[in-house]
């Protein structure tokens, strides 16, 4: 569906090139595969913080990253996750080798311009983008108490990818450079060039380029504490938390462990998503939202990870209601469809949904989820850009049995972490029998 | 280093592509509706964009949160259907439905595959024209809202753009969030909705917009059949759509305003004054001045205070140029204890570039540059190109505007960059909202000689 071509250079750096004429414009996208599930417990945070400093400025380019892209009128940025770093650029074509020269610098050449200053000027950076995003932010503590909840430590998803204050506050340069000669090298790239651009020429820069970049060693395992993780382990048995937040309304949060992306059984909870909470006619929304009126919002989400999923349903709770009534009625629904399974025509409707989605997601070459980030997720987490065929069909061979199947387990087995984030002062409305989580 | 890539200095580019916005075509439909239609190949997608001229600030006295209300209720039903049937009928065609209320337009969006288009824009024409409003519906939908009014109160965000308005424009239509305010909302009715949709919601001076991949006949035939027995009158003369109607804003109520966030590890900050309106002949001069001194990564403030400082994840202004004089504002969240220091420097900053520290010739530059080379990047999808014949048609734009954007903002030379700092951009009459820890901050606020901080609640 997408058109394009793959070349492997000697350093083994993956180089994907797809041409699109129809604007002027040609996007430039990395992914660096490796992101917090690399870190190790007393450094977590330390893989997002790295992310920071690739806008520093690299040997040749000693200034801020974004200046000589923002005088040709680029949009850039670049993100952390658990599985991986991605960085990308969306310039005018003339500008192409602008972007392919900064981003060949940078990971070539980062660390004699990656200094102390820098160093503990995005370590600032970050912390105020944790005070802003999480700690000053309604409900925004709730991921982190979820996930350490949902991935015992030992467990490289036991964290978020924002991080410990602690940690943050203990990284030091050294750490940095360290992790880049570990993780930064064209071996652990996929690198896509999509737009106004002829694949040959494309190519022959590219090459120009990251070829002179070494090879790099062999990226280690994902280990934690020295142990090799056990990725399939699933929940927790019945675990029950609660948040005291600067909040109005009571949230809830139920969450349990599902299959890995692309694993067996991961579009289903996709789909399962959709059936609850897609939309104005989902199971969910009607109940809660438009009939019942006793939340105020609620959705679904299959989190499809690289070494496991976790699938989570919110709610929030209206005023005059409790979170033990969500519970109830999210656990009646539940049972119904893992009674019952869901009918055709929602089926039917998801799949439309999922369909579109696909369509609406060819609109851009550049930016996050734009088709380069597509082609090189697909690469970096199957080896094969143009998985989306295989992707989409994973959807169209979804039945009504299987959905059933996994509304039946995990979503309504014992093994869920269930958090309740209430007002400061009013731990009494969290869901009984509820402790507190401990996040900081 | 291999022979072939010269790292002495980075490459110099090209010139950006020359890029033509797309052709639009314009038509009146045999109702009278007047519709532009843009042939955008790519993706089988299209999107359609109903724009009207009535937001937030045409709510009724007393009022605040109606155009907001009705608009969110368009999609609960409708004559022929339910709200859950029309939401199915939306689904079966995998639709993307939203609806945005701002100060001067209401901007109702559908986008769907191509091969739905006849569908959708039937879906459209019901949804705006035929809205049923029921009691129980308007009744559900305002509490849904009211709620989000309450879960805002704790959004330090929210609370510091609602403070900020409500100060620089007391007693003017601009003075009020669109979600308007919870006494306001508790009082509105089915009637109050529908007697605004009436009012408001004729769609003499809106647009239709299409873009995507379909051509100009088909988009006006599939149009012709879904609005065609549409009546196409004036809004009420009671309905404010123009400048005129809106008046122009008087002093703000107070200069130095801070909402109490006990505890907060930061304080979420705005600081502007009623600046310039959308038809000022300094608008791309005023585009540069935001660029050089917050309006990007490389700006004056975020370099200081993000790249130097460490103080934020983030720094940004913006002149909002609306149909009456809108608001500049520059806006951050910063760690507490920097608070006093962050407000000294975002006065000096402004106080500065229109007199002892004028834009740099290489700041004019990269201001202009990232401007201009921006450009061909807004043109990509059907849903952005809709967006920018939104703007020609609710703003009156001259129809050559994209076209002259690149030579426009290529002629903004320094001592336009002065001039238009010198006319709106005023360090000595900018208003400050702080929402953050009271006890914290509020000893060292008097280093800033704005009085006083009048106290307000979240």
């Amino acid at each position: 569906m997408l058109d394009y071509t793959k070349h492997t250079l000697e350093n083994g750096l993956d180089v994907i090139v797809h041409e699109d004429h129809r604007c002027p414009i040609v996007a430039v996208n990395l992914w660096y595969h490796v992101g917090s599930k690399n870190e190790q417990p007393g450094r977590t945070g330390l893989a997002h913080l790295f992310e920071h400093l690739m806008f520093e400025g690299s040997a040749h380019n000693d200034s801020s990253y974004f200046t000589p892209l923002q005088q040709v009128g680029a949009a850039l940025n670049g993100s952390t996750s658990c599985d991986r770093t991605n960085y990308w650029e969306v310039v005018p074509t003339s500008a192409l080798d602008l972007a392919l020269w900064l981003e060949s610098d940078r990971m070539g050449y980062l660390l004699p311009a990656l200094t102390a200053p820098k160093f503990e000027n995005q370590r600032d950076v970050v912390l105020n983008e944790r005070r802003q995003q999480y700690e000053n932010r309604p409900y925004g503590m709730a991921l982190m108490a979820l996930m350490a909840a949902l991935f015992p430590s030992g467990h490289p998803y036991h964290w978020t990818t924002i991080g410990e204050t602690a940690d943050l506050h203990a990284a030091t340069l050294e750490e940095a450079h360290a992790f880049f000669r570990t993780y930064y090298h064209p071996g652990n790239v996929s690198l896509t060039v999509a737009g106004d651009v002829e694949t040959g020429a494309a190519l022959a820069r590219v090459r120009r380029y990251f070829e002179e970049i070494p090879a790099g060693p062999p990226i280690p395992p994902v280990m934690v504490g020295g142990e090799h993780v056990t990725p399939d382990v699933a929940s927790p048995d019945g675990i029950r938390l609660l948040l005291e937040d600067r909040v109005e309304l009571p949230r809830l949060y139920l969450a349990w462990r599902t299959p890995r992306l692309f694993a067996d059984g991961d579009a289903e909870m996709d789909i399962l998503a959709e059936v609850l909470t897609g939309g104005k006619t989902s199971r969910l929304y009607r109940t809660l939202v438009h009939e019942r009126r006793i939340a105020t919002d609620v959705s679904a989400a299959q989190g499809s990870r690289e070494l496991a999923g976790w699938f989570a349903i919110t709610a929030t709770a209206a005023p005059g209601h409790e979170v033990d009534e969500l519970e109830r009625v999210i656990g009646n629904e539940l049972a119904a469809l893992a009674d019952a399974g869901p009918e055709t025509h929602e089926i039917e409707r998801c799949l439309t949904q999922v369909e579109a989605q696909f369509v609406y997601g060819l609109q851009t070459v550049g930016g996050f989820s734009g088709r380069s980030d597509q082609l090189n997720a697909y690469n970096v987490y199957t080896g094969d850009p143009g998985f989306m065929m295989q992707d989409r069909a994973r959807y169209q061979k979804v039945t009504a049995d299987r959905v059933r199947d996994l509304a039946a387990t995990p979503l309504t087995g014992g093994r869920r972490v269930a958090l309740s984030v209430v007002p400061h002062g009013a731990a009494g409305r969290a869901l009984a029998g509820s402790t507190a989580a401990r996040v900081s | 280093m291999t022979p072939g890539v010269d790292r002495s200095r980075v490459p110099q580019p090209g010139p950006v592509p020359t890029v033509r916005f797309p052709a639009v075509r314009v038509v009146r439909l045999s109702n009278g509706l007047a519709m532009r239609t843009v042939e955008h190949p790519g993706p089988p997608v299209v999107t359609f964009l109903l724009a009207m001229p009535a937001g937030s600030a045409s709510d009724p006295a007393g009022q605040a949160g109606l155009a907001a209300l009705t608009a969110d209720l368009l999609d609960e039903g409708s004559d022929e259907r339910t709200a859950l049937e029309l939401h199915a009928a939306l689904d079966r065609i995998g639709a993307r439905f939203g609806i945005e209320v701002g100060a001067d337009a209401t901007r109702v969006f559908l986008t769907t595959l191509s091969r739905s288009a006849a569908e959708g824009l039937a879906l459209l024409a019901e949804i705006v024209a035929r809205p049923r409003f029921d009691e129980t519906d308007v009744a559900r939908v305002r509490d849904l809202r009211r709620s989000r009014l309450q879960q805002l109160r704790a959004v330090p965000g929210a609370v510091a753009d609602r403070v900020f308005l409500e100060t620089l424009y007391p007693a003017h239509p601009y003075g009020h969030l669109g979600i308007g305010t919870d006494d306001s909302l508790s009082r509105l009715t089915a009637a109050d909705v529908q007697r605004f949709h009436r009012d408001a919601y004729q769609l003499g001076p809106a647009t239709l917009i299409a873009v995507g991949a379909l051509t100009h006949d088909r988009f006006v035939e599939a149009a012709e059949r879904a609005f065609g027995e549409v009546p196409v009158r004036p809004v009420c003369d009671a309905v404010v759509v123009d400048a005129a109607g809106l008046g122009a804003p008087g002093p703000p109520s107070a200069r130095l305003v801070l909402v109490d966030r006990p505890g907060a590890v930061q304080s979420e900050l705005r600081v502007g004054h009623v600046a310039a309106a959308r038809s000022t002949p300094d608008y791309h001069a005023l585009q540069v001045l935001n660029m050089v001194i917050g309006g990007q990564f490389v700006s004056r403030l975020n370099l200081s205070l993000r790249e130097e400082k460490g103080y934020t994840y983030g720094v940004r202004t913006a002149f909002d140029c609306r149909r009456a004089p809108g608001p500049f504002a520059m806006q951050s969240s910063v760690q507490s204890g920097a608070t006093v220091e962050v407000l000294q420097e975002v006065f000096a900053q402004m106080e500065a570039i229109g007199r002892d520290r004028p834009v740099t010739p290489t700041e004019l530059d990269l201001a202009r540059a990232a401007l201009t080379g921006g450009f061909p990047r807004g043109l990509e999808t059907a849903s952005q190109v809709a967006r920018g014949v939104g703007r020609l048609v609710l703003y009156r734009l001259r129809e050559d505007y994209y076209d002259q954007f690149v030579t426009q903002v290529e002629a903004v030379d320094a001592s336009a960059v002065t001039a238009a700092a010198t006319a709106h951009l005023h360090a000595d009459r900018a208003v400050a909202v702080i929402v953050g820890p009271a006890d914290e901050i509020a000893p060292g606020l008097g280093v800033l000689n704005l009085g006083d901080p009048e106290r307000v609640e979240p």
